[in-house]
């Protein structure tokens, strides 16, 4: 099956990598992230730095890789937010309908009528810049994603016989929820998950590059983007790779997505057998 | 695929703004915009600290009984000669007529007068009070003529009157001048777009720059894409030093590379434990690489320093070899203050010298066992928090007055240092006119500074200053804190 899904492949290879290399820094890294030696700086790649020295002769390889770690963290932190408020938001909406269902739905509409990148502005400015306050910040923007994408699968599950057929025999809209709603729009929650993933990182750089992520010394890639405009004339090594770091991570995570609801999704999967 | 979309933009966009070079816009030759980093809390001279202010108005909108060139030399300005007595302590100035406020009142010897005593008085909120305290009075002898009697002479009187602090205002509008500035100067106010620009239009039609414009942009790759696409001619001290040398390369500008009173400074809170250890200050003497710092975020344009003042003034004393490099001896000096585990604040105004500088002295203070947490902090922002609030461990800023080291002795200046040493060199100072007994106080007040380890000295600030070819009559040099464009004009 899985060769039927090169896509799926490269995505996984992808997002393996980048995981990986989050992985590994975490217990080894060529060089300190914020080891200054102005005298070796914007030097080419070497085998002392893999990919040569920053402005202030930090390792680019080491910063990358610390900042894989860090693009890890807000996809993890701003996903889980989006999960743990948008989801239980979502499955009340179906459940109850009526006014709830109405509010959840506007509500997500009115934050979906504000571009993500600039509600995170918005926040970050209010709450001022630093890796947490954006963390939140698009956290908050994938609450009404979430909830909007739960509901909707949630309402499809209830509208199903056995769905309906569980509350005939007894059980709570709760119960029923747990054990038909959930299991089932299992797979939808799980790819969006995965593409929000990809754009909360892109978030943050978008975030980090205009001075309202996370703060130097700690790296980011949209930090060392931020940090390269004047230098490409100089070195541009310094913004092709933290640029290249920043389309690979989201081009891995999105065909993750799209394979993964290839595969996932019964009507797609149908189809492709027929 | 939205999301792949946006990920190219950002970085198409990206590379677009650091590879534009934009054709040059057809500039209409009498307007002139100039790109500076930051914005003035107000455009008040005599009201306020922040070289922004004087930047924008000085000789430009209001102008002194004397005037700062270029060169740091004194020139009449509203006093068109001067006489001063035997003893030094009467001055005569004989003022220019047919002056106007650019609100259609005259300017005399009364506005003199007014704007002096408005300075000196009890209640002035004047940020540079000093200048003026050897002056005893100030009267009009005639509509046309001011006497100035001292208390005791003062050898840089002139000079001082030169300062954008010293300019004359009138009384009619001295009170809404932080908003709607009114001088005598060939510029007046026109307006102030909060956050963007300010723009000023010539008084007189003669005036080969008929418009000019101030536009506040402290961001260094803004301030370098604006020069490019012509939106901004002239940077006259560029956040992105990295930048120069394309600049230089570039046949469609000139680059300027000039001095400032500039001293920059890791500004240590004196009265916060344990900063007020001396030991512990020495040993962020002793923690920093001025050449390292100097290369890493000024790209080598700047001279480290070892105290306050300015290595072109005669008087200027070489103590950087007082705190060397030296990691290891900080880490002792920390240890014998009993600190151990230090962690420090480090809050940075939006200069490059400051965000970039503050990068490699948190390395460096790392190194000696000092963990530094940075706080970026915008203009506004660090004159309320630091210079103002007191709330701060480390700053770093540039100090740009001329001769500034007399702040150490002012009673709760925002690094809090107290010495009365220090007080009483300064004071004699004042009193003392002989050039050389003056360099030698001078040179005891430098040397009290860097023993106490007030701030860690880091360096003098360059000016960098870019403009498009074919305009002339910039300044090269800051002997004081202005961008004054009354020569400028396009060839």
């Amino acid at each position: 099956m899985m060769c039927r899904h090169p896509n799926f492949m490269i995505g996984v290879l992808l997002t393996g990598l980048l995981c990986v290399t989050a992985l590994v820094s975490l217990v080894w890294t060529p060089h300190g992230f914020d080891a200054i030696a102005i005298a070796d700086r914007m030097q080419g790649p070497s085998m002392g730095h893999w990919l040569g020295t920053d402005q202030f002769g930090r390792d680019v390889a080491t910063r990358l890789m610390v900042g894989a770690r860090n693009s890890i963290l807000v996809g993890v932190v701003a996903v889980g937010i989006g999960l743990l408020v948008g989801v239980p938001l979502g499955l009340l909406a179906a459940i109850r309908g009526g006014w709830i269902d109405e509010l959840v739905a506007r509500g997500s509409d009115v934050v979906f009528a504000f571009p993500a990148i600039v509600s995170a502005i918005l926040i970050t400015a209010i709450l001022g810049p630093g890796i947490v306050n954006a963390i939140i910040a698009i956290g908050i923007f994938n609450i009404p994603v979430f909830a909007r994408v739960t509901r909707g699968a949630a309402l499809q599950v209830w509208g199903m016989e056995y769905a309906r057929a569980g509350l005939a025999i007894g059980k709570s809209g709760l119960g029923v929820t747990r054990d038909h709603v959930l299991p089932n729009i299992a797979s939808v929650l799980i790819v969006q998950a995965t593409i929000q993933f990809a754009v909360a990182i892109l978030a943050e750089a978008a975030l980090a590059y205009l001075g309202l992520g996370t703060q130097p010394p700690a790296p980011s890639w949209g930090r060392m983007l931020f940090d390269a405009q004047t230098l490409m004339t100089i070195d541009p090594k310094l913004a092709i790779l933290p640029g290249l770091a920043i389309a690979l991570a989201v081009l891995g995570l999105n065909l993750l997505g799209d394979g993964l609801r290839d595969i996932l999704d019964p009507r797609l999967r149908a189809e492709r057998i027929g | 695929m939205k999301t792949l979309l946006l990920g190219t933009a950002l970085f198409a966009s990206f590379a677009l703004a650091g590879l534009s070079t934009g054709p040059a816009n057809a500039q209409s030759k009498d307007s002139l915009t100039i790109g500076v980093t930051l914005e003035p809390p107000h455009l008040d001279p005599t009201a306020g600290a922040a070289a922004a202010i004087d930047e924008t108005v000085y000789a430009n909108i209001f102008e002194g009984l004397t005037r700062i060139d270029e060169t740091g030399a004194v020139q009449p300005q509203l006093a068109k000669s001067w006489t001063v007595s035997d003893d030094g302590l009467v001055y005569t100035f004989d003022l220019k007529s047919g002056v106007m406020f650019h609100d259609g009142t005259a300017f005399d010897a009364s506005d003199v007068v007014f704007s002096f005593d408005r300075a000196r008085a009890e209640d002035s909120v004047n940020a540079q009070k000093p200048l003026f305290a050897a002056i005893d009075k100030v009267e009009a002898a005639d509509p046309q003529t001011v006497k100035i009697t001292l208390s005791r002479p003062e050898g840089s009187l002139l000079f001082n009157l030169g300062w954008g602090d010293a300019v004359i205002v009138a009384p009619e509008s001295a009170a809404t001048n932080k908003t709607d500035p009114v001088g005598t100067g060939p510029f007046k106010f026109s307006r102030w777009v909060k956050g963007d620009r300010v723009e000023l239009v010539a008084v007189s039609g003669d005036n080969s720059i008929q418009k000019a414009t101030f536009r506040f942009m402290s961001d260094p790759s803004a301030q370098v894409a604006a020069l490019k696409a012509g939106d901004i001619d002239a940077a006259t001290n560029l956040n992105a030093p990295e930048a120069v040398i394309a600049f230089q390369a570039d046949p469609k500008f000139e680059v300027a590379i000039g001095t400032t009173e500039g001293e920059t400074i890791l500004a240590l809170n004196n009265t916060r434990a344990p900063l007020n250890d001396v030991r512990v200050r020495r040993a962020i003497a002793h923690a920093i690489d001025r050449q390292a710092i100097v290369d890493g975020a000024m790209f080598g344009f700047g001279t480290p320093i070892g105290t306050q003042f300015a290595p072109h003034n005669p008087a200027y004393v070489d103590l950087t070899e007082t705190y060397p490099h030296d990691p290891v001896r900080a880490r002792e000096l920390l240890a014998e203050a009993g600190v151990s585990d230090l962690k420090l604040t480090l809050k940075l105004p939006p200069p490059a010298y400051a965000r970039r500088g503050g990068e490699i002295v948190a390395a460096q203070l790392k190194e000696a066992g000092i963990a530094v947490e940075i706080i970026p902090v915008e203009w506004a922002q660090w004159l309320e928090q630091v210079f103002r609030g007191d709330d701060f461990d480390m700053t770093i800023v540039s100090h740009t007055e001329p001769m500034d080291i007399g702040i150490y002795a002012r009673d709760k200046y925002y690094f809090n240092y107290d010495s009365p040493a220090f007080k009483a060199v300064i004071k004699r100072l004042n009193t003392t006119s002989d050039p050389i007994a003056r360099n030698a106080l001078l040179a005891v007040a430098q040397d009290i500074i860097t023993t106490d380890s007030v701030n860690a000295y880091m360096f003098q600030l360059a000016r960098l200053g870019v403009w498009r070819k074919g305009l002339t009559g910039m300044w090269h040099n800051a002997p004081v804190q202005a961008i004054d464009i009354t020569n400028a004009r396009w060839e």
